[in-house]
């Protein structure tokens, strides 16, 4: 049974219920053949879907506003106006957003804090990708022995409480963001390993891949040619679940001192620094909780979208 | 069935087992030690309170003089809490939490389950959107900011409620932290009950059910309800996992005495016994939790059974 | 024990009764920062700890409203004039369940005191009492510790050396007589709610962990008829801002350090006449690792980091609470009077900045060499903008600043350990007595061995000033131990920390206090 310690759901197509038995579930490897035209077809349907859209290109608005953004500004990450401590959003000085306690521009700091927050979704689920579908994989296909122990492993880390691993991780190493990246993506490639090696079970008794051994060709490239693009659906929909879920995540360690150094900053350090200003200074909270709102609003509809597009049931 | 039951509780010996041994060693390598504090111990003192608690000794030896004591079920002495045995601190906090996360799961199951059915009922309607925007706000904002507004808003500004504190366990004292915690959860559940009920819907059997001409309350609550309940129900081992983590914020939000945010202060303080302590016991919780869920899901569920 | 249960509760109802003025069933509810490791008076440390176990157990010296000692168990003492033998005339109080407190009960406390598995945190404050050292160290038994009992009410110190604070330190929580009658009978069950004996004002009632203590008047207190409150309910609130959501729908009465610097100007608009802000005995300063090898082993670059400090833009800008920028290392509000301050703290910014650009400069640091740093401090959001606004000036003058935030515990050891290059340290006196202080810096004390800072000359002057009895040649012997370390510049003062607490109007005999310590047995709620 899936099992895991942060907060957010597996959608609910793709939960493999009720290892080591799952119930039964839509076939994916209906699509599968089409290979080329699944995706073009899923881009139309995308297409049609226009919160989806619109999410998409708010989100790319967003990520080039955190990657160009700073360059822009006036204020750089760390630099302090003596002047202007606590100031409120004004034209005058160039603190459009306002400044923070310390008198550093807070536009300037919410895009620097953007770029840490987006890239530590980013890579941790990148880490999360790599290892869950490669094990997945590997194991769906291996299936037998080799399969049993693997999803036997799966199931004993279900069981360990993983927030709680984060956190001595980060209590033991320090507060780094590489380790944040690292630890954040080893604790959530365990459901993508069971639906990678869900799909794979499902495509390994299809006809291309019977043929394809038939043929000679290595396990090394059938994994690799056939199963892991065969089961990429279902995998980026569950990458636009992980993507918000981590940023979450990252904003939790921020809120209990467990974040990025100083300078560096990012969303969920700045939020919880707002939090205690709330009365005081409101735009504290609201500058970096609105870009962090609009960020996970649109990565879910963004994947509700892809979820419709890609589904085969919904055709 | 029940031969399943014991071979999921031995499967548990060795989970157990790795995330003791884990979070023993993990413990002992970070740097910093219960006694670092901002007043620096003469080395006579702190030699005399190593050797009270035992930290002189080798670390293997302290291994294994721990895994002795919690084989006779002592969890040590808190560095921390000194008057207090591990034991007791999670006897006492645990009945709070469980209390705490019992009600925010229930309000969250209450108020999710129909959001979700009436959302895809309705689906791509105007209905749906305002549903499913409603619920993603819930998602959307971490839950250590939702806290202090709600204790700001209906605490001082409306004065309807405490801000904090437990009072024994007074229904007035559980109300916000209990929307608090279920707020992200309702979103969840809601989501995922319109997702797996869009599914069902349009299955073979609801048509053939449709086709016979049954009506559409009947469709709804004898055949699709049930099927679509499923990966709702499976989600909830995951769901009380995250209300033990979102508790740890909103323990310390609204002073509640529960056991959520022993964890992080005793990770912080290095105090040993108490991390461990605090583990091992969500270990076994969740081995507990999960085997519950898989077995309330075979009753759901006829096509799965636990026989191998 | 049932029984003894039941006359503590009807007994404080009958005084009631009896004395009418006192308002009925009078609970004060404190807001107390922390749940308390417990409640045993020789192990605490924190003061949420020592706030409750000042009011459950007397010492034989007591502090009055504002801060001062008065006379506690001990109704009287009589100095040597050699300043080495104490004796002490015990007033013949009960404990809370009647039994007599003798001068047996302060030698079985002082002797547990410096057992070393007793572990007391503060056991070198008693280290003056004869044999103490040897005994805390496992050299000699307990029993041969310089305290005796002459008579039941007669108690007899012995001191290896005079020492000038000795009194504060017997007015501590740790140094308090100790019902030995109970600690036998219980073990280490004794500090349990309904096993625990007291000496205070009050008694323990309940104890629910991270939810609430209460304590109880205490009939067997030698003054319960002064006291008028009839019960305190500490609650253990960490987060500052749910401790003062509280305190504003009147859930409390007292809410300690409730208000951080983030809330500190909304709460002086809004809550004005419950703000109580006052000086502490207590120095917030950056540690400066002056070792051999290290880049501020150059006095010269001491002297430039600390030129250009704006300290007034941390104490106005940042904190905002009142704090006084401080030039130099014993808090002004310290009794005994250790005077002296950095040479430049009246010079224009200019001019510091000019001669600070100069040290640099021969020292052999400039724009095309800068000097990389890195500054440490513990987790909390204070500390961090402090560190992040000085990291800032700093820059100013060419240097560049990695700042490395961790927890309490991995800052402190780094700085135990010596493993550090500029590291923020609070001090807060335990004793109301510029000695914590001045003899940190001196070899064997702590800051000496966190930052290698050492000077015979320093030293010589802080042992004398510990012997020295005379109070005006003390002061000048501190004076110019003080002196001699800000000329060194051996560390980074900013400046003299500040208590700020909430505490209703309603509340009278609350008074703010240097050593931030609140008699309960003086207050009054007014209706």
């Amino acid at each position: 049974m899936p099992m895991t310690t942060d907060t957010t759901p597996y959608s609910g197509e793709n939960l493999p219920a009720g290892s080591p038995n799952p119930p039964s579930r839509p076939d994916p490897s209906a699509a599968a053949e089409k290979g080329q035209s699944l995706g073009r077809e899923a881009w139309r349907r995308l297409k049609q879907n226009k919160a989806a859209m619109a999410s998409l290109w708010l989100l790319v608005v967003i990520a080039l506003a955190c990657l160009i953004g700073p360059y822009l500004l006036p204020w750089g990450l760390a630099e302090v106006d003596w002047n202007a401590f606590n100031v409120a959003p004004t034209l005058e000085g160039g603190h459009f957003l306002g400044t923070d306690a310390n008198g550093r521009d807070l536009l300037a700091r919410t895009l620097y804090g953007g770029r840490v927050s987006l890239s530590v979704a980013l890579v941790a689920t990148l880490v999360s990708l790599v290892i869950g579908v490669l094990y997945g994989a590997i194991a769906g296909y291996a299936g037998g022995r080799t399969d049993n122990l693997m999803m036997r492993f799966v199931d004993i880390m279900y069981s360990l409480p993983f927030m709680f691993l984060v956190i001595l991780l980060m209590v033991v190493f320090g507060r780094n963001i590489f380790l944040i990246y690292a630890a954040i993506g080893a604790v959530e490639w365990l459901d993508m390993a069971r639906i990678v090696r869900g799909q794979t079970l499902g495509l390994k008794r299809r006809e291309f891949v019977e043929a394809a051994h038939a043929l000679g060709v290595s396990n090394r490239a059938i994994i690799t040619r056939h199963m892991i693009p065969n089961a990429i659906g279902p995998v980026i929909i569950y990458v636009t679940l992980t993507v918000p879920k981590v940023i979450l995540l990252e904003s939790f360690l921020s809120f209990l001192g467990l974040g990025v150094q100083e300078p560096l900053t990012s969303w969920g350090v700045l939020i919880s620094e707002g939090t205690d200003m709330m009365q005081s200074a409101p735009w504290m909270l609201l500058v970096p909780a609105v870009f962090l709102a609009l960020t996970l609003f649109c990565l879910n509809f963004l994947g509700d979208g892809l979820r419709d597009a890609l589904d085969p049931k919904t055709r | 069935m029940l031969s399943y039951i014991l071979k999921r509780l031995l499967m548990a010996i060795p989970t157990l087992l790795i995330v003791i041994t884990l979070s023993f060693f993990l413990m002992r390598i970070a740097p910093g030690g219960p006694f670092d504090g901002e007043r620096q111990l003469p080395p006579e003192i702190e030699a005399n309170l190593m050797a009270a608690y035992h930290l002189d000794e080798p670390l293997p030896m302290q291994y294994l003089r721990y895994m002795g004591n919690l084989l006779q079920g002592d969890f040590g002495p808190s560095f921390k809490y000194k008057d207090f045995s591990v034991t007791d601190l999670i006897a006492q906090g645990f009945p709070v939490s469980l209390e705490l996360g019992f009600w925010a799961i229930l309000l969250a199951l209450a108020i999710g389950l129909p959001l979700g059915i009436i959302a895809a009922l309705k689906r791509n309607t105007a209905v749906d959107y305002a549903v499913m925007g409603t619920a993603l706000a819930g998602i959307a904002v971490p839950n250590f900011v939702i806290a202090p507004i709600l204790a700001l808003v209906f605490g001082v500004t409306l004065a309807w409620l405490p801000v904090g504190g437990w009072n024994g366990g007074a229904w007035q004292n559980m109300v916000l932290p209990v929307i608090a915690l279920s707020i992200q959860q309702i979103a969840y559940i809601a989501r995922m009950m319109r997702a797996s009920m869009i599914e069902v819907l349009s299955s073979h059997f609801i048509r053939t059910a449709r086709a016979k001409g049954l009506s559409e309350s009947k469709v709804i609550l004898r055949h699709a309800l049930q099927p679509a309940l499923l990966p709702v129900l499976s989600y909830l081992g995951p769901a009380i996992a995250g209300i033990i983590t979102g508790s740890v914020v909103i323990e310390q939000i609204f002073g509640i005495p529960g056991i959520g945010r022993y964890f992080v202060q005793a990770a912080l303080n290095r105090d040993y016994t108490l991390v461990m302590g605090t583990v091992v016991f969500y270990g076994a919780l969740i081995v507990l939790l999960n085997l519950i869920v898989d077995l309330l899901y075979s009753v759901l569920d006829p096509q799965i059974r636990y026989d191998d | 024990m049932a029984f003894h249960r039941l006359t503590c509760r009807l007994l404080p109802a009958l005084l009631i009764l009896v004395v009418s003025s006192v308002a009925q069933g009078a609970t004060l509810e404190i807001g107390n920062g922390a749940e308390p490791g417990t409640l045993d008076p020789q192990k605490v440390n924190g003061n949420w700890e020592t706030r409750i176990t000042r009011a459950l157990f007397d010492r034989l010296i007591d502090y009055a409203p504002d801060g001062s000692l008065v006379p506690g168990l001990a109704e009287s003492w009589r100095i040597s004039d050699d300043g080495r033998t104490y004796r002490f005339k015990l007033r013949g109080a009960k404990w809370s369940d009647g039994v007599p407190i003798t001068a047996d009960d302060a030698v079985f406390a002082l002797r547990r005191l410096l057992t070393p598995a007793t572990a007391n945190h503060n056991a070198t404050l008693y280290y003056a009492i004869r044999n103490a050292r040897k005994v805390n160290t496992g050299q000699a038994d307990p029993s041969t510790l310089g305290v005796e009992a002459m008579d039941d009410r007669t108690l007899v110190v012995h001191l290896s050396e005079p020492t000038a604070y000795f009194l504060q330190a017997l007015a501590m929580s740790e140094a308090a007589p100790l019902p030995e009658h109970a600690l036998k009978a219980q073990g280490d069950d004794w500090t349990d709610p309904g096993r625990m004996v007291s000496s205070g004002a009050f008694t323990l009632d309940e104890w629910r962990p991270q939810e609430r203590i209460r304590v109880i008047k205490n009939p067997h207190f030698y003054a319960a008829k002064d006291v008028s409150l009839d019960s305190v309910l500490f609650h253990p609130i960490e987060d500052a801002g749910s401790a003062l959501n509280r305190f504003r729908t009147g859930a409390l009465d007292i809410a300690y350090s409730s208000v951080p610097s983030s809330r500190f100007s909304w709460a002086k608009n809004n809550l004005g006449d419950a703000l109580r802000v006052g000086p502490l005995v207590a120095q917030y300063f950056y540690m400066l690792n002056v070792r051999e090898g290290q880049p501020l082993a150059d006095k010269r670059i001491r002297e430039a980091l600390n030129l250009v400090v704006r300290r007034d833009v941390i104490t106005r800008q940042i904190l905002g609470m009142g704090q006084d920028a401080s030039y130099w290392y014993v808090p002004r509000t310290t009794a005994g009077g250790a005077r002296g301050e950095m040479a430049f703290a009246d010079w224009s910014m200019d001019k510091r900045m000019a001669r600070a650009r100069q040290l640099m400069q021969a020292a052999g640091y400039g724009p095309d060499r800068p000097l990389d740093l890195t500054l440490r401090y513990n987790t909390l959001e204070d500390h961090k903008k402090i560190a992040v606004a000085v990291a800032a000036m700093w820059r100013e003058l060419g240097v560049n600043v990695e700042l490395i935030n961790s927890e309490a515990a991995v800052h402190y050891s780094s700085v135990n350990q010596g493993q550090f290059q500029v590291a923020r340290y609070g001090m807060m006196a335990t004793v109301n007595d510029p000695y914590d202080f001045l003899n940190a810096y001196a070899t064997g004390g702590s800051a000496h061995k966190s930052s290698g800072y050492q000077s015979d000359r320093y030293d010589a002057l802080v042992e004398q000033s510990t012997w020295e009895l005379d109070e005006a040649k003390r002061a000048d012997l501190m004076t110019q131990a003080q002196q001699h370390l800000l000329d060194d510049y051996a560390l980074l003062p900013l400046y003299d920390y500040v208590s700020v607490h909430l505490v209703s109007p309603t509340i009278n005999g609350w008074q703010v206090t240097p050593t931030d310590v609140h008699p309960l047995r003086y207050i009054t709620i007014e209706d």
